[in-house]
């Protein structure tokens, strides 16, 4: 057996991409994603499992990767909110959280977003008492929930446009996506 | 950041390979599965074992088996997957809420029946930072000699936080232990507890809990309900799991464990004595008192104390209600029926749970 | 759902709308940069040593192991920072790192720089100091009584008394004689804190004697006045950045410990230094809600007109003075914004104890009063068989008054709150049964403070636009802590300038690039921020305008400014017209409150503000009468705006401060047993999830407001208020007895039953109200009711 804290190789798939890092045991994926890869879009929020701020999806689950450790994630495959987006073009939750207000620090965003993919994958159209009961173990201090509902229902519902009045709200919808696209 | 002490980690080819790693090491390892209990602990120097070894990959652990002697659930199926078993649903409807009832979904995709089982007995003397235990004084549940909630207590005060162990304990559930040598036994899930906080558990430093046996419903209603603040994120309170057995209208037998009352789950079940030979009805609606004088007994043992959340007068006057509610709600479920093996077919036996 | 009362103006621009906030890319897919999320090459980083012992002489503070350690790079104690600090002129007792006595568990001793946080950590555990305890004042009553030893503090007392106040506007004792009702109520609010779910973070850099600092905070400029302060440098050497923030609060309102310590460390070692506070740190950095004893004496007549009324407070302070006189004072100040009280007498004290500083939480040493005002009413008019919104429609202030402490009141709706949220929830008609119950609350904040923190002359807000090739910037020291005081920032400039938020570029909270905001507190920034922006961009439009109209010979009438147009021109061509005719396009624009808003007494500084918003609430639960529990279904809660800037955002605030007080009313509390937190992390301290936040019916009412920002008024704070009062009404309504101690948690619940069941009084909360050696009595003189106001 190695000695305490000797470093380990890990391999794992971020996002779509193959990574083998030597990492050190007792490093939780939440450090290694923020400080290893430096993706730090995954937030840390209470450090011991109590927020959600960190959640990130392994195999396609919500996972607190402040829980996480590395020598339980080897060989997985992690979508983290840099790994949300196809590309240029948001995800439906992305927009409807923009859209309807389902952000405002937007600190517990990432998790919240996460949490709320993995609700969506396995229930495509859930209630909203379904999705407060998947997003339960994220905390939000800013939002009061309620926006946070209703952008989860209206991305399941492909109904985020819809929520734009007119044209100039339908343009700052627009500039949301450029500016995901061109970050200034 | 808070973050990890060093250790090592080795994942374990087999359950007898950690069994026996846990043996070799003595209390310097211990074993990760879901690691939702095990690692707030660890980054808060509550626990500091220097080897971890992983078993939430293993094949063996993963199960969910059906025969005609029950239900077979290895230990390191998800709670996650437990609670959205529809038909671990039907047969133990107590076990299942109780399995959903457990933290977050995200806690519950990771966390493990068997960790759950094994949950560390909590304490807010305990459940804090290296720091703050050390500015308080330590305890005699990690580094310290006095308990702080009970000076003059000659045993840990700390708190049975587990929400599945009640249940199992009160359907009569088996916990299937391994050994270093790649032995089994199995004993009654009661007889895995014992009334003190720091050794809460009987089971040999060298074991591993292999899978949690569940025996045939035929004829067991079960429920649980949680005492909380909050409906996710917190643990228990105080809790009460109900088992009921029945022939026809008329209760046979009933079983009541407490949680979060004491040290290790309470088998209280003696209180139940004046249901057995009444009418399911009289519970139902009929007799109020009946139900009151039932719950009373059943928490007149638990003897909370100040080391968690909220009043301790009241997490038992919670207790008591929690009883009542448990036992109404279990005489309103339909009577499980047919053998095991009917209703778990054949699939029933599942694939490994990524760790 | 949100209802919006019809716009008295109509506006065809981006002003009114549900826009979408302007840095919600950044935010949804994890691009934005929070401070911790900042990494420089070469960076270490910094963790602090704190007190074991809540009150303790530091005899002795030994380094060398921790000097000694492989990977550490420096070690500071207070000898390297021994200037004193605090964001309140008259109690700088801070200091960075305490190297003479501690004064709270979590009090910083030391800081160490190291090559990672985990060496950082066991640098600080291999310091040794030497302490010697003392006695540890827990509680206001052991704050109160003579010390036992030493008190706190060498300043302020008797003992370790703060500060205390005594006023009197009008003959009390007449009213109080003149009445047929005297009622008085003794209540207590529990402290709570913050919990904004990101944990502070600051990061220094330092080069040729300049350092900068990235941080978490809401107050970059008084961080900044702090700095220069503490490092003995120029304030044009130190450059404080507010990073994006995930959560304030008033958690980030003051200077920290660890900002000081990472320039210092900065300084010292000539890297960049990182630190990053722990959840449990974030609860000793606090500066949470002061918990809070309340005595309060009204005296009315039949029609339960208020005649006159007394109103005490005593506030546990923590170890610190943070903004406590300041909130102290907030604790009697905005009781007459809400009703006529024709003679008002306030006494108030904050105290010193041996726990976390206490300081500014969202409502700022209002909801504790408004809390136990609003219940207090509800008693009276119980007695008297009035119908409680009835009794407090009879002494609603009117818009356009002044109050009997000389706050100058300018648009009021509370009458309209008050229709459109009854009319709303149905509170009139409800249905009496044992369990379920409706309450309803009113309350007002201000639209930021009439006076800075320190005394200046500078404007309270400034804002520059400038225009070019590159398009627009707004450079404006605003911070935007969450509640979307950049997106406002930007749609003021772009409504001004015919444009699209999202055309607008910003440049906000960053003291060495940005003209002085004094920051994101006391719910100023759209009202002063607001007016800054809007001047500087009208400006720029006038030139714009000006340079087009000359240009196709038309009078500046004549040319329209709307979808990036100005007159004939695009935006872009009329900037080049303009550039050239005008040369570089710079304007500026400030805001400083109007004098003569709050009167000339000692402590008149506290309450005046340029508008008040008002809330009023009903809150419909069930309340258990056997477990206690409390199950709350629904809130309707109708806001006085002024006017929505945005409406998405304004519907979010209002139902984060909805949550929020929800929090408050039910669960949050910073409690402390053995002179240690109770509950020092997120599983302990208990705030709302998803699954008790009930649905929040929110009505917006527009007043406009003459002197906002196109009418607006605050929206941050306020909805919070009125909430918690009417979950205490709520819950008297359905099971008949009052708890008159927030949270109001269900072991209190039940121990209120019990106390009726008993035959003793109904109700849960304090006994009495202690002794406090309040100062003699200062005695003003109100406003003549029949001068002009205006």
């Amino acid at each position: 057996m190695s000695g305490a804290g000797e470093k380990q190789v890990v391999r794992l798939t971020v996002n779509g991409e193959d990574h083998e890092l030597l990492v050190r045991p007792h490093a939780t994926v939440l450090e290694l994603l923020r400080e290893d890869l430096r993706l730090t879009g995954t937030k840390h929020g209470c450090e011991l499992g109590e927020c959600g701020a960190c959640t990130v999806l392994v195999d396609g689950q919500a996972q607190l990767s402040c829980l996480l450790l590395p020598g339980q994630v080897d060989g997985a495959c992690l979508t983290t909110i840099e790994g949300l987006a196809d590309g240029p073009v948001l995800h439906p939750l992305q927009r409807a959280f923009a859209a309807l207000g389902g952000l405002q620090c937007g600190y517990c965003t990432p998790g919240m977003l996460l949490a709320a993919k993995a609700l969506l994958d396995t229930n495509p159209t859930p209630s909203r008492q379904q999705i407060k009961e998947a997003l339960a173990g994220n905390l939000c201090r800013c939002t009061g929930y309620a926006a946070i509902v209703d952008a989860v229902e209206a991305a399941a519902l492909g109904a985020v446009e819809a929520a734009a009045q007119d044209a100039v709200e339908a343009a700052a919808l627009g500039a949301v996506e450029a500016a995901a696209r061109t970050p200034r | 950041m808070l973050r990890l002490p060093p250790f090592s980690f080795l994942r374990a080819r087999d359950v007898a390979e950690a069994a026996g790693l846990l043996a070799e090491h003595g209390d310097q390892a211990m074993l990760v599965a879901g690691g939702t209990d095990l690692v707030p602990k660890m980054k808060r120097g509550q626990l500091t074992p220097t080897l971890l070894v992983g078993v939430g990959h293993l094949a063996e652990l993963g199960h969910v088996s059906a025969s005609d002697r029950g239900v077979e659930i290895g230990a390191g199926v998800t709670l996650a997957r437990v609670a959205a078993d529809a038909r671990l649903g039907a047969a133990y409807p107590g076990y299942v809420q109780a399995a959903a009832s457990v933290s977050s979904p995200a806690l519950r995709n990771a966390g493990t029946i068997g960790g759950n089982l094994c949950v560390d007995t909590r304490c807010n003397y305990y459940d804090m930072s290296f720091e703050w235990r050390q500015a308080l004084g330590f305890c005699m549940k990690k580094d310290g000699d006095v308990c702080r909630v009970a000076p003059a207590s000659t045993y840990c005060r700390a708190i049975a936080s587990s929400d599945t162990a009640p249940v199992a304990i009160a359907l009569g559930a088996t916990v299937v232990l391994v050994g270093p040598g790649g032995q089994r036994r199995e004993l009654a899930a009661a007889d895995l507890y014992q009334d003190d906080g720091r050794c809460y558990l009987t089971k040999q430093p060298g074991e591993v809990v292999e899978s949690l046996r569940l025996p045939p419903p035929g004829g067991w209603r079960s429920a649980y309900v949680k005492v909380r603040r909050r409906h996710a994120i917190d643990f228990p309170l105080g809790g009460a799991a109900v088992a009921l057995a029945t022939t026809g209208p008329i209760i046979e037998a009933c079983r009541i464990v407490l949680t979060a009352v004491g040290p290790r789950p309470l088998d209280v079940s003696a209180a139940a004595e004046p249901l057995v030979g009444r009418p399911l009805a009289e519970v139902l609606g009929g007799d109020v008192g009946l139900l009151a004088e039932v719950a009373a007994a059943a928490v007149k043992p638990a003897k909370p104390l100040d080391n968690a959340d909220l009043h301790y007068v009241w997490r038992k006057q919670m207790t008591r209600r929690a009883v009542e509610q448990a036992i109404r709600q279990a005489a309103r479920q339909p009577a499980p029926h047919g053998a095991p093996a009917a209703t778990f077919g054949a699939d029933a036996a599942g694939g490994a749970k990524r760790g | 759902m949100t209802a919006v009362d019809t716009p008295v103006v109509p506006w065809t621009g981006v002003v009114g709308r549900p826009l979408p906030r302007v840095e919600a890319a950044a935010k949804v897919t994890g691009a934005i940069a929070y401070a911790d999320d900042l990494q420089l090459p070469g960076m270490l980083f910094c963790k602090l040593l704190r007190s074991p012992h809540p009150h303790a002489r530091v005899v002795s503070v030994d380094t060398t192991a921790a000097r000694a350690m492989r990977g550490v790079v420096a070690v500071l104690t207070g000898h390297d920072l021994p200037t004193k600090y605090g964001i309140m002129p008259t109690c700088e007792d801070e200091q960075a790192l305490e190297h003479e006595k501690v004064r709270f568990v979590g009090d910083p001793v030391a800081a160490v720089a190291a090559v990672d946080e985990e060496t950082a950590l066991a640098a600080c555990r291999a310091i040794q100091v030497e302490y010697q305890p003392l006695a540890a004042v827990e509680s206001i009553e052991d704050a109160l009584a003579p010390p036992d030893g030493e008190p706190l503090h060498d300043y302020a007392g008797p003992g370790n008394v703060h500060r205390l106040a005594a006023l009197e506007f009008g003959d009390v004792e007449a009213g109080f004689a003149r009445a047929d009702h005297v009622r008085e109520d003794v209540f207590f609010f529990e402290g709570n804190t913050h919990l904004p779910m990101e944990q502070h973070s600051a990061t220094a850099q330092a080069s040729d004697g300049q350092v900068t600092l990235w941080s978490s905070t809401q107050n970059p400029h008084y961080v900044h006045r702090a700095l220069a302060k503490v490092l003995g440098l120029p304030m044009g050497s130190v450059r404080v950045v507010a990073a994006p923030l995930g959560g304030g609060f008033g958690g980030k309102c003051d200077p920290f410990s660890h900002e000081i310590a990472v320039c210092k460390l900065a300084l010292v070692t000539g890297r960049p230094v990182k630190c990053t506070l722990t959840r449990e740190e974030v609860f000793y950095t606090h500066r949470g809600r002061h918990p809070t004893l309340m005595w309060v004496r009204t005296g009315v007549d039949r029609e339960g007109h208020i005649l006159a009324m007394h109103f005490r407070s005593v506030l546990d302070g923590g170890a610190y003075g943070s903004y406590g006189p300041a909130s102290m004072l907030y604790t009697g100040a905005l009781q007459p914004t809400t009703y006529r009280i024709p003679a008002y007498r306030f006494e108030g004290a904050r105290v010193f104890t041996s726990k976390a500083p206490c300081g500014p939480k969202r409502g700022h040493g209002t909801p504790q009063p408004r809390f136990a005002l609003e219940v207090h009413l509800d008693k009276i008019a119980e007695e008297l068989g009035i119908d409680p919104v009835t009794l407090r429609r009879r002494n609603y202030v009117e818009p356009f008054t002044r109050t009997v402490n000389w706050l100058r009141v300018t648009s009021c709706g509370l009458q309209q709150i008050t229709d459109r949220v009854l009319d709303a929830s149905g509170y009139a008609r409800r249905r009496r049964r044992l369990g379920h119950g409706m309450g309803f609350a009113v309350s007002s904040y201000m639209c930021g403070a009439g006076l800075s923190i320190y005394w200046n002359t500078l404007p309270h807000s400034q804002c520059v636009v400038t225009a070019g090739r590159g398009g627009v910037t707004v450079f404006c020291g605003a911070t935007d802590i969450g509640q979307g005081s950049d997106s406002m920032l930007a749609t003021v400039a772009a409504e001004e300038l015919g444009l699209q938020p999202g055309a607008i570029r910003l440049v906000t909270g960053d003291t060495g690039l940005t003209p002085v905001d004094l920051g994101s507190y006391s719910s100023r920034v759209t009202f002063m921020a607001g007016n800054a922006a809007r001047e500087a961009a009208a400006k720029l439009r006038q030139l714009l305008v000006e340079a087009v109209a000359e240009a196709e010979g038309r009078s500046p009438e004549q040319v329209q400014v709307r979808d990036a147009r100005i007159g004939s021109l695009g935006f872009e061509e009329a900037v080049a017209l303009a550039e050239e005719r005008f040369g570089t396009l710079a304007t500026h624009g400030s805001y400083t409150p109007p004098a003569g808003i709050g009167g000339r007494y000692k402590g008149a500084g506290v309450g005046p503000s340029p508008a008040y918003s008002y809330s009023a609430a009903v809150v419909e639960l069930d309340a258990d009468p056997v477990t206690g529990e409390i199950d709350v279904h629904k809130v309707w809660l109708a806001h006085d705006i002024g006017r929505a800037i945005n409406e998405l955002a304004v519907r979010g605030q209002v139902e984060g401060g909805v949550c929020m007080g929800l929090g408050e009313a039910l669960m949050e509390a910073q409690a402390y047993r053995h002179g240690l937190v109770k509950q020092p992390s997120m599983l302990d301290y208990k705030s709302l999830t998803f699954l008790e936040m009930p649905d929040v019916e929110t009505i917006l009412v527009e007043t406009v407001d003459p002197e906002g920002p196109y009418g607006a008024k605050e929206v941050g704070q306020g909805p919070l208020l009125p909430v918690i009062p009417a979950v205490v009404s709520a819950v008297h309504d359905a099971l008949g007895v009052w708890v008159d101690e927030v949270p109001v948690t269900p072991d209190k619940v039940l121990r209120a039953l019990e106390a009726r069941a008993r035959g003793r009084d109904a109700r849960y909360g304090p006994k009495s109200f202690p002794v406090v050696p309040y100062p003699p009595l200062v005695k003003v003189a109100p406003p003549d009711a029949a001068a002009p106001t205006l």
